[in-house]
């Protein structure tokens, strides 16, 4: 096929978003017809952006981090591109383009942000050169689809390799941290971290089987680099940065330790976006500011008690997650499906350690795979309240039954947006188009 | 009160540290809290490299890894090799699973060329594939049953001489493209690639490894009567999923 003007393919590729709002639903496919009709479309747009495109990549965090970075960037004055969907493919990034562009086909920004997962981000990095990646982690998730942990590292390592400006990596992952290797000659590489008191609290997957191990792979690392950023301390939700000879305090309001290194992290890409003229300050007044993602954290209210929804994918993040609250304060459900989305196997959840449910134990347990989950809690002495696969039922029965506590649900990615669904009908869900 | 009550037996974990993917402390934990309900003391030894291997144990289990904690542990499995033959042909029950099964036979041979050597127990070949088989499965087996998990697998794996396979696929791959079979069967050793985690939806091998184990041990085996309805129900949503 003859390729199209560009003007002309843009206006069918809005025409085609219109047409697919109007419809529901189907974020991408807007994309993917710009995609067929002009495949570099994406980064002829991009390239054009004065600041250039940022990745954010890993396996854990992406959504929250990149939600950060363009909350901290926006404060700072600039104009910020994101794929806010979490449509996080090439056609995503292109749907999300056209959802942005004016119909004179400008793209009105300083710079792009994008969430990209590990395999779309190969993929992406391989048509638009990134000015920087921020790469988070590589904990074990999705290896239903992509096999191991080291194939994980391996796809990062291409996106590194891509970066024509900055890497900014995770010094605590030894995988993240090795990436530097990949990074070409003249790209500066820059790392966020942990102080040593506070490393304690994030096991690597190299160190998962269990709390006993006192084996941290991080604290045998010989020599760790030195961090721009350093998540130095934090209580409730004031946490302490180091930035080079500077100490700066913040808070932030989101469920979870990870969320405060996300920070970290969202942290050291603004300062190296902004440079010289970054206002430390005005940052640290921003991250207070930030509310959570979609179903990560995400509180709704329900009869008047606080819901909050709790994505898990993987057993790091479920014990971060699990770790983050005292059990007894809540009314708790789990909710396991095991669509593509959600990761098809289950094994994971043998990996997450489930003892500080014990003392509060599991009100209903739900989802395509409930009884596997159910079968995990007998396993750990934790009791449950009671098992219903049928999402719906469950969910009603869980809302009834809370007793008036705050209530938080443990769920996979297709039970997340199931819920939401079904929520937005009895309470304010919002709209994520 | 059971008559296995008073009695203990010892479960060795092989290489926790370095092979462990997957939910490889499901089996473990499984296992242990089978034979407690069948009234056995119960004590887990983890056996890493360098360690001293604890010649006394009672079941061995050992889980699946990246081909990189393979590399890691081949040096230290050839060196307990001997030991390790000895008590499987003595039958001791064990349990291999993923990168461990493909190391319990004869060799696996990587996709990139490396030849690691196995030790033997099973007569079979691994050879490394463009393509991983990965997905639900369920398989038959005279001994146990239907069988059901999660394989994720990019090794290929033959069985010949003595070693008879552990299953009949229903649903999935198994241990090659070629043939129907899954896992690996020799004296009271069980291999196999599934996962998901494999005992606490088997208990059925949870059953034969610790009856084995008190055989041996005891001479006798009083099974208790547990109740597996949540395992039932868990079996039966885990076998209609998609592949």
């Amino acid at each position: 096929m003859k390729r199209m003007s560009r003007p002309v393919t843009r206006l069918i590729g809005q025409g085609v978003r219109y047409a697919t709002k109007l419809r529901g639903g189907g974020s991408a496919f807007p994309g993917l017809v710009m995609e067929k009709l002009h495949p570099d479309f994406v980064a002829e747009e991009l390239a054009k952006l004065p600041r250039g495109v940022v990745v954010v990549s890993g396996t854990n965090g992406k959504t929250t981090t990149t939600k950060m970075v363009v909350q901290l960037l926006e404060s700072q004055g600039l104009k910020v591109f994101t794929n806010r969907t979490g449509s996080n493919f090439v056609r995503g990034v292109a749907a999300a383009l056209l959802g942005e562009m004016n119909l004179a086909g400008k793209l009105d920004a300083d710079i792009a942000v994008l969430e990209l997962d590990e395999a779309h981000a190969v993929h992406f990095v391989k048509r638009v050169k990134p000015q920087r990646a921020l790469l988070l982690n590589v904990l074990r998730d999705q290896l239903d689809r992509f096999g191991e942990i080291d194939t994980t590292r391996r796809m990062l390592a291409h996106v590194a390799g891509a970066t024509t400006g900055t890497v900014i990596l995770n010094r605590e992952d030894p995988r993240i941290r090795s990436l530097a290797e990949n990074a070409p000659e003249g790209t500066a590489v820059k790392y966020f971290g942990l102080s040593e008191k506070l490393r304690k609290m994030f096991p690597s997957d190299d160190d998962m089987r269990a709390a006993e191990s006192p084996v941290n792979t991080a604290q045998l690392a010989p020599e760790l680099p030195a961090a721009d950023v350093l998540l130095k301390d934090f209580a409730g939700t004031s946490a302490t940065f180091q930035l080079g000879s500077e100490e700066l305090n913040g808070t932030i309001n989101l469920y979870g330790v990870y969320n405060i290194f996300n920070a970290a992290a969202a942290m050291a890409l603004t300062l190296d976006v902004m440079g010289d003229d970054a206002d430390r300050s005005a940052l640290m007044a921003e991250l207070a500011n930030i509310t959570p993602a979609f179903g990560r954290g995400e509180a709704l209210t329900v009869n008047g008690q606080t819901l909050q929804l709790l994505l898990v994918k993987n057993p790091s993040g479920f014990r971060l997650s699990l770790a983050s609250a005292d059990a007894r304060d809540y009314a708790t459900m789990i909710t396991i499906n095991d669509a593509y989305a959600d990761g098809r196997d289950v094994s994971w959840l043998w990996d997450v350690d489930f003892h500080s449910l014990q003392t509060g134990g599991v009100n209903m347990v739900s989802g395509v795979r409930a009884y596997d989950m159910a079968l995990r809690l007998e396993h750990e002495d934790v009791s449950v309240a009671a098992v219903d696969e049928d999402l719906d039922s469950a969910l009603d029965q869980f809302i009834k039954n809370s007793q008036g506590k705050p209530m938080r649900i443990f769920c996979t990615y297709t039970a997340m947006l199931a819920i939401r669904k079904n929520l937005s009908k009895i309470t304010d869900v919002e709209e994520i188009s | 009160m059971t008559s296995n009550s008073g009695k203990s037996l010892k479960i060795v974990q092989l290489y926790p540290r370095d092979m462990n993917i997957y939910g490889d402390w499901g089996n473990t934990l499984s296992l242990s809290r089978r034979a407690k309900a069948h009234g056995f003391d119960v004590e887990i030894v983890d056996y890493n490299p360098e360690d001293s291997f604890p010649t006394d144990a009672d079941i061995i289990v050992g889980g699946g890894g990246q081909d990189s904690g393979q590399s890691v542990i081949g040096d230290d499995l050839q060196s307990i090799a001997a030991t390790l033959r000895e008590m499987a042909e003595k039958g001791t029950p064990m349990l291999v699973i993923c990168g461990l099964y493909q190391l319990f036979g004869n060799e696996f041979r990587t996709i990139g060329g490396q030849v690691l050597p196995g030790i033997g127990i099973f007569d079979a070949v691994t050879v490394g594939g463009e393509e991983r088989l990965i997905g639900n499965i369920v398989e038959e087996s005279s001994e146990f049953g239907t069988i059901i998990g999660y394989e994720n697998h990019s090794g290929l794996t033959t069985l010949s001489g003595t070693t008879e396979p552990l299953a009949k696929v229903t649903k999935g791959e198994g241990n090659n493209k070629d043939d129907e079979f899954e896992g690996a069967r020799v004296h009271n050793v069980v291999g196999t690639y599934l996962h998901g985690s494999l005992l606490p939806k088997n208990p059925a091998i949870s059953d034969f490894l610790i009856q084995k184990a008190a055989e041996n041990k005891y001479g006798e085996f009083t099974p208790a009567t547990i109740n597996d309805e949540l395992v039932e129900k868990a079996r039966a949503s885990a076998s209609q999923r998609p592949r």
